[in-house]
């Protein structure tokens, strides 16, 4: 059952909608509506309709409309002309106290800049919704509560948000709007403000979260990565326009136009998924602080044979391998130094995955990922690099035997060491 | 200036017009004048009284707290030391009647600019007249309307809360404004977004979140009132300013001095207080 219709949604900014209206009656385009009018047309004759508990996801580059039409769906934007059903409700048709209604009780929305009050503690922030419909304290501070605990955030219901890393913020923006207990999330690029990892992260919390609330989720994103990987369905939009429809299945294997199929190629191949996004957070030995006691417990704690070495600054110094380690210990030496080996692979997180094909071949040992200053911001092991471009070797028209892969890789270890 | 310069002058002679708007104002407006000349008057006593009804000792003490709790430890001493070198000096009961004038004039200042404030920030038609009167406000000299402040109000203490108001009420509109134009966004839809009235918004996004900058109007225009503390002592308002005069016509400098230094003290201890209230803990 769908719990959101748009039909034949139309926003117009500029100085004379009805003029720009009469011309989009004749038929014309949208690059001749402004010229002739000096109106733009944000919203395209846009038609939708989001099934109960499903997530959708609108994506669109920067000026395509995405964060317009969601602004539509609670009124944040007037739309000037069609329909908005929320629960069959026309929201167009809604007297002033019926809107606020719908948005205190139905719409609830997590914003890209979190949009948190820095006067109210994490707890306050989170009761806000509940405070302006007027519920009563002990009922919204024990609701708020439970929604903290939703997403992660025991125990830091005290703190302001000033003391919150980004994505804490997000989860509160994310409690705000879940302790409202909506029918429908409207998530504005939700995650577009975090960095890569906390973004994944993030994301796959929203799955779980997903999986035990069953709500409806609008979720509005530029990234085809995240909308492939968040949706149930997916609207791409262009200049205003929906211009395809379906299942993330159904976007890769049948494009639309060209447009969606010059992005969807995109994906298939490698050389757009880049090393941030299967990076893995890596344990670390400070060489200015730690020796090669430490660096063995860490290394058994992780059951990783060889260990990051950095400095102070977080710099990149080379890697330690638990043979060095073990016999330094046995020396009686307490400084890693020595041992440190620059033998190791480098990569940025922006590199797309398929570029570091040969060095997972080379190596056994973890590429390490560095910012631009040489800090170590993780790692990639060799088992993500090729399970992500298997992947991706499916989807070729002729594919790879995997076995041949593997076989040849078997053949080379011990290269290095 | 030839003939036409001459008569275009006639026409356009900006000072008898101003003389004959203060001529019809007092003519017709004298109720009004009254009342609001008796209003600001209890007021005021009202301040003067309170202020100095516990003594000194109590009250620098008192001061020596506030200036601790919000500003820390060098500022609390700083106060003690500093109110009490007024006490010793003698100026106790002047700075009194000084500081009941300041908060006076801050007091309807704010009750007037504040809600100025906001509507120049809800809308940008007030913005547009308030923000010129404002320029007025603050750059015409402040004889030009003490005289018909004393006209309207006699001389006295009031004609100077009068002068002190029009000086410094413009920061507490400005302040309040951009403050409040510059709540983020966001912060607003996501305020629409949860079901705010406009009350709602107003109370409890944009006031709190503006109201580091509101408190930094606050501050200036507190500041602002103590430099009009010498000027209004000329048509009589008292307290440290007249002291200030005394030592000026009288060419007793010491006695200038030390009422001056009493100022800057008073003004340091406001200054540090009320630029507290503006921090979030």
């Amino acid at each position: 059952m769908s719990i959101i219709e748009v039909k034949n949604l139309y926003k117009v900014f500029g100085p004379s909608p009805s003029r720009a209206f009469a011309l989009i009656d004749e038929g014309k385009s949208k690059e001749e509506i402004l010229r002739k009018t000096g109106n733009t047309l944000g919203i395209n004759n846009a038609s939708f309709t989001v099934e109960k508990q499903e997530t959708f996801v609108i994506m669109g580059l920067s000026g395509s409309g995405k964060s317009t039409v969601i602004r539509c769906l609670n009124r944040l934007i007037e739309p000037s002309r069609g329909e908005v059903l929320i629960d069959g409700q026309d929201i167009m048709k809604m007297n002033k106290r019926e809107l606020l209604q719908t948005r205190r009780n139905k719409l609830s929305m997590v914003f890209q800049q979190f949009a948190l009050l820095p006067h109210r503690t994490v707890l306050s922030n989170v009761e806000y919704g509940l405070e302006l419909s007027g519920m009563e304290k002990g009922e919204r501070e024990q609701r708020a509560m439970k929604a903290l605990e939703q997403v992660g955030l025991k125990g830091y219901e005290q703190q302001y948000p000033s003391e919150l890393s980004g994505g804490m913020q997000q989860r509160v923006g994310l409690a705000r709007a879940l302790a409202n207990d909506p029918e429908v999330l409207l998530m504005d690029e939700a995650f577009s403000a975090l960095d890569p990892l906390i973004r994944t992260q993030m994301q796959d919390e929203l799955i779980e979260l997903q999986a035990s609330m069953q709500k409806t989720i609008i979720f509005i994103t530029h990234d085809l990565d995240e909308a492939l990987k968040l949706g149930d369905r997916i609207a791409i939009m262009k200049d205003g326009e929906v211009i395809q429809i379906g299942t993330p299945e159904q976007i890769l294997t049948n494009p639309a136009n060209d447009y969606v199929r010059a992005f969807v190629q995109n994906v298939d191949q490698t050389k757009i998924i880049t090393v941030s996004s299967i990076m893995l957070k890596a344990p670390t030995v400070g060489l200015h602080k730690e020796g090669p006691k430490a660096a063995i417990r860490k290394m058994e704690q992780a059951r990783i044979p060889a260990i990051m070495a950095v400095d102070a600054a977080r710099k990149l110094k080379g890697i330690v391998t638990i043979d060095d380690a073990v016999r330094l210990v046995r020396e009686k030496k307490d400084d890693l130094t020595p041992v440190v080996s620059d033998q190791v692979f480098t990569t940025t997180p922006d590199t797309p995955i398929a570029n570091l094909l040969t060095t997972a071949l080379e190596t056994s040992l973890p590429v390490a990922v560095l910012d631009e200053e040489g800090r170590l911001m993780g790692v990639v092991d060799r088992a993500s690099i090729l399970a992500e471009l298997s992947k991706s070797m499916e989807d070729e028209e002729t594919p790879v035997p995997l076995s041949e892969q593997l076989d040849e890789e078997a053949t080379t270890p011990g290269k290095e060491a | 200036m030839n003939t036409m310069e001459q008569q275009l002058r006639t026409l356009l002679d900006i000072g008898r017009g101003f003389e004959a708007l203060i001529t019809w104002l007092t003519a017709n407006f004298d109720g009004f004048f009254d009342t609001t000349r008796e209003l600001i008057s209890a007021v005021l006593q009202a301040f003067q009284a309170t202020l100095l009804l516990p003594g000194p000792y109590l009250m620098i003490a008192l001061f020596a707290g506030i200036a601790f709790w919000r500003s820390g430890i060098g500022t609390g001493i700083f106060t003690l030391l500093g109110m009490y070198l007024i006490h010793i000096m003698g100026f106790w009961d002047v700075t009194m009647d000084t500081l009941a004038l300041v908060i006076t004039s801050v007091v309807i200042a704010l009750i007037i600019g504040v809600p100025l404030g906001i509507l120049a920030a809800k809308n940008d038609i007030v913005e547009r007249i308030v923000r010129p009167v404002l320029d007025v406000m603050q750059t015409l000299p402040a004889f030009v309307y003490l005289i018909p402040a004393v006209l309207f109000f006699q001389l006295g203490a009031v004609p100077g809360v009068i002068a002190t108001l029009i000086f410094s009420l413009p920061p507490a509109v400005r302040l309040t404004s951009l403050g409040i134009r510059q709540v983020p966004g966001e912060i607003r839809e996501a305020a629409t977004a949860f079901g705010s009235t406009p009350m709602q918004m107003l109370f409890k996004a944009e006031l709190p979140v503006a109201l580091p900058t509101i408190m930094a109007g606050v501050n200036q225009t507190i500041m602002l009132a103590l430099s009009m503390v010498v000027i209004a002592g000329m048509i009589g308002a008292g307290g440290l300013g007249n002291e200030v005069l005394k030592g000026i016509t009288q060419l007793k400098i010491g006695l200038g001095f030390e009422s001056g230094i009493s100022i800057v003290i008073l003004a340091i201890f406001l200054d540090r207080v009320t630029q507290s209230l503006g921090k979030r803990n």
